[in-house]
């Protein structure tokens, strides 16, 4: 399996913000994308996705382009976008079991209610997601990352935001777990971050090219 | 992939059930416009009773366009809409899902008023039954192609006139077929060929608005 990227580029309005983007990413691999504000992370990872099409050049799954097979290329790809994609009326433990089902892998009342608990939710767990915190949403909309475990890619769009120390390192724990089964992690992220280093790659969007 | 579609569906009925203001608007909406014709044109019955129909079904039109605002709007905004993108399963399942579980919220309690409401016009029982016929039938099919105009006015400002501007033209046909269904009864020529005709736009509307639906959104999200 394989993430492969052809000279992908994108464009907003009259300015470039990446053109010529040649990446390849094996299983067991993580790449984090650095850059500034506004220098295409979100864009690129939509690109990814394949929710937005690319300005020019395009993007491969096991050599074949991701919007020729998208359903395929689904089974194979997890998702969390800057929005949490949380219901504010349904109950956490509601929101767990729809984003899982949603996700291809419907899953039961207790399992979910177990992933809250290994999150430190089990208080929440009952509750409206409109009365939890910042830091609670994101841990929910998180959980979901538990029964992903079929699909190889991830791809996450700043994690970490809003996490406090311990949540986050749980975060690290279940990425690099996701490592260690071959799966690969695309992901952004302005905080600190420790993962294994030899299979973390960088892309950094200021200079535009891969390192 | 029908587990995905129960999902949806039971999901969006869940939440239209916490949300309850939001449908009690429209349906509040629905009776006060048929309300208010007979205080404002007066109340001879001859007349009210050949106008029964017309209003109803417009009335029925509008308050149905004022529900399509809450058929994407709010995934759209959390992020929901983009998970519903990338599942496994046919994006048509999901959108299937999602208007079964609007017309059921929006649709279906106003086929079950409308008889109700048709009493203060003095429509006979046989004209009422058919009106109830034709709103049955009808009803789904401006879901069905409200969804259309929902998903492709996504994200814009004011997009909620929009959206009646966009999926009002496109009613027509069943507006004409829906109130005709009951002048027809009234006139004594059989409502029969207008039902089968609004069955049969039923129909069509269900092989071909899914899918557009799913490009519109589609091309909404980018």
């Amino acid at each position: 399996m394989s993430l492969q990227t052809r000279h992908l580029a994108c464009t907003r309005g009259e300015r470039a913000l990446f053109s010529g983007l040649d990446l390849e990413l094996e299983t067991g691999t993580a790449l984090r994308i650095l850059g500034s504000n506004g220098t295409g992370k979100t864009s690129l990872l939509r690109m990814l996705c394949g929710l937005s099409v690319p300005n020019a050049g395009e993007v491969l799954w096991n050599d074949r382009n991701i919007s020729a097979n998208r359903e395929e290329y689904n089974r194979n790809l997890t998702y969390l976008g800057h929005a949490p994609a949380i219901k504010d009326d349904l109950y956490a433990w509601e929101n767990v079991m729809v984003a899982s089902t949603l996700a291809g892998n419907p899953i039961q009342k207790n399992e979910a209610y177990d992933a809250l608990d290994r999150l430190g939710l089990e208080q929440a767990a009952d509750l409206p997601t409109r009365v939890l915190s910042q830091g609670q949403r994101k841990r929910v909309a998180l959980a979901r990352l538990q029964f992903c475990g079929h699909t190889p890619l991830w791809i996450l769009d700043e994690p970490f935001v809003a996490l406090d120390q311990s949540s986050a390192g749980q975060l690290q724990a279940t990425m690099n777990r996701h490592l260690d089964n071959n799966g690969m992690i695309i992901f952004t992220t302005h905080q600190e971050f420790e993962l294994n280093d030899d299979r973390l790659l960088y892309l950094d969007l200021n200079q535009g090219e891969a390192c | 992939m029908l587990s995905v579609l129960f999902c949806v569906a039971q999901r969006d009925l869940l939440l239209a059930f916490r949300r309850r203001s939001d449908v009690f608007s429209m349906l509040s909406f629905f009776i006060i416009v048929v309300s208010l014709f007979p205080l404002g044109v007066g109340p001879e019955p001859a007349m009210l009773q050949n106008m029964a129909p017309g209003i109803l079904w417009v009335a029925a039109l509008l308050a149905s366009t004022l529900a399509l605002n809450l058929l994407f709007a709010y995934d759209f905004a959390d992020g929901t809409l983009e998970q519903m993108l990338l599942t496994p399963e046919p994006l048509t399942v999901i959108v299937i899902g999602k208007v079964l579980a609007h017309w059921i919220i929006s649709g279906l309690p106003l086929v079950l008023l409308a008889p109700l409401l048709a009493v203060q016009y003095g429509l006979p029982a046989d004209a009422v039954l058919v009106l109830f016929y034709s709103l049955l039938i009808g009803t789904p099919i401006l879901s069905l192609i409200g969804a259309i105009g929902a998903a492709l006015t996504l994200g814009t400002r004011g997009g909620g006139v929009l959206v009646s501007l966009l999926v009002l033209p496109l009613y027509i046909p069943v507006l004409i077929f829906g109130a005709g269904a009951v002048g027809a009864q009234a006139s004594g020529m059989g409502a029969g060929a207008h039902l089968l005709l609004l069955g049969g736009v039923l129909a069509a509307a269900l092989a071909l608005t899914p899918w557009t639906t799913a490009a519109a959104l589609r091309i909404s999200l980018e």
